[in-house]
């Protein structure tokens, strides 16, 4: 084994590449799936019957079939029907989709541990329902969401390695490939894993820094002079005891 | 009290939740200035026919007026009309996220599109006249009840309704704090604000009502100036009431 060679390949162009891929997929799938979450969420409390089923059933379809599964229908099965997407958004897409699913399930736990009395109050006061959603309920869920949301996105930097088999030169792929060609598996492979926990770190990391941001009275600490650094390594520190086991699909 | 001008009027309000009637036919008039107790025993529909008032329960049927216009038909009135009607509840609703000082400056800010410093003014204004100003940037965790209820009633104040509503404001106090959340109440009535509010505080009752409304089973059995109803007036059912709850 080289520590060399893994350094090499840790600054090589096709591993810089891959990292970058990686961490697009993974970003855009994000915003995606928070963004299908939070209308499944909201779409299942409404009274209308046929948009509660509809969402149940999306709900059903993609808690209930492998993200690899996904990814690989919608590559090679939707062309037939002359849906085409290039691999990259295949991917995406399949991720998105799949994600929308579970934080569908956790924004929507978020909006219910907010009583019924602190929307009626906003409402009382004069606050159209839109407000009271953004000023009231958004808010005060967004603190529940947040650590099994910082679950779901490392979750989702590891399920990112899943398009690799639709051929998308993602870190995982390229390692594999580059480890085949000089059979150097074990730096190869050292290499992709060093990015993938670097990745996490800074997941981590922002997570942290999104609690803090989020947690009025850190925000009031900090106004009173608390480095902010420290704040949200206390709160990564905290997490780690707390925090459940991420889920693996 | 002042000139007898009807502020709010409810006229044959009903409601009923799928099948239980919980309001039957109640009439209430509400002049400007006016401070109006409900009493009645658990269940007898006087949270409900509070709600009706702001719609936050719209009534089943009859008519809500305030200032002489019919509200009750307009679903997209309902906002409008809320931030002229004030209320506090049993159980305070603080926005847990927000600052004692924040929750008063959200409405105005986002209803009446106040600047972040007007409505900062307004706030510290508003939580003196409640006697907490040092608590402006507590958060409601960290507020006993009774400071807690009256922040509340500061962050009704913000929008400068023209009624206020409290729903048994005294009921989750525990004894020592129910004294510092009457006498803000009772000191808004003396300066005129019009009141309606549901309590068993007798004393409040006594000291700061112009008429004393007794309901049961959805229907309002009496309604009389206090001192009369205090005064051995009231029917035999309100008397009964009475006797039970003075112990």
């Amino acid at each position: 084994m080289s520590l060399d060679l893994v350094a090499q390949y840790l600054i090589s162009q096709p591993f810089l590449h891959g990292a970058w891929v990686t961490i697009l997929i993974t970003v855009v799938s994000l915003f995606f799936g928070v963004l299908a979450g939070l209308v499944l969420a909201l779409a299942q409390q409404t009274r209308f019957l046929p948009i509660k089923i509809l969402t149940i059933a999306y709900l059903w379809l993609f808690r209930g079939t492998p993200v690899l599964f996904q990814i690989i229908f919608i590559y090679n099965v939707l062309p037939s029907f002359d849906i085409r997407f290039s691999a990259f958004w295949s991917g995406v897409i399949a991720l998105s989709l799949n994600e929308g699913a579970y934080m569908a399930e956790i924004i929507r736990s978020g909006l219910q541990s907010v009583k019924k009395g602190q929307r009626v109050a906003g409402q009382a006061l004069g606050l159209s329902h839109l407000s009271v959603l953004c000023w009231i309920t958004l808010p005060q869920a967004a603190r529940i969401v947040l650590p099994p949301m910082g679950n779901q996105m490392i979750g989702m930097l590891k399920t990112s390695a899943l398009v690799s088999v639709i051929a998308v030169q993602d870190l995982l792929l390229v390692a594999n490939q580059t480890a085949s060609a000089d059979f150097r598996y074990f730096e190869a492979l050292c290499a992709a894993g060093i990015y993938y926990l670097g990745l996490t770190s800074i997941f981590m990391i922002a997570q942290g820094a999104m609690e803090v941001a989020l947690d009025p009275k850190a925000r009031r600490r900090r106004a009173n002079g608390e480095a902010g650094l420290r704040a949200i390594l206390r709160r990564i520190l905290s997490n780690t005891t707390t925090a459940g086991g991420d889920n693996v699909r | 009290m002042s000139a007898d001008e009807k502020i709010l009027e409810l006229v044959n309000v009903s409601k009923t939740f799928d099948r239980l009637q919980v309001l039957t036919d109640c009439n209430l008039r509400v002049n400007k200035g006016q401070t109006i107790v409900l009493i009645g025993p658990s269940g007898s529909g006087k949270s409900t026919l509070l709600r009706c008032i702001n719609l936050l329960e719209p009534p089943t049927s009859g008519g809500v007026l305030f200032e002489g216009r019919e509200i009750t038909d307009d679903p997209r009135g309902a906002d409008r009309l809320r931030r002229n009607i004030g209320m506090v509840f049993q159980n305070f609703e603080l926005f847990q996220h927000l600052s004692a000082i924040e929750n008063i400056m959200l409405a105005p800010m986002k209803v009446l599109g106040m600047s972040r410093k007007d409505a900062h003014d307004v706030g510290l204004e508003l939580l003196r006249k409640v006697h907490i100003p040092e608590r402006a940037d507590h958060f409601p965790d960290e507020l006993s009840g009774g400071q807690q209820q009256r922040v509340a009633i500061a962050r009704a104040l913000a929008m400068r309704p023209k009624i206020m509503l409290y729903d048994e404001p005294t009921s989750a106090l525990d004894p020592e704090m129910i004294r510092e959340v009457l006498d803000v109440m009772s000191d808004l009535s003396q300066e005129g604000m019009t009141s309606v509010c549901v309590t068993h505080e007798m004393g409040f009752a006594r000291r700061a009502a112009d008429r004393i409304i007794f309901m049961e089973e959805g229907r309002i059995l009496e309604n009389a100036p206090t001192e009369a109803f205090f005064g051995g007036d009231a029917n035999a059912r309100a008397q009964k009431f009475l006797s039970q709850i003075l112990h």
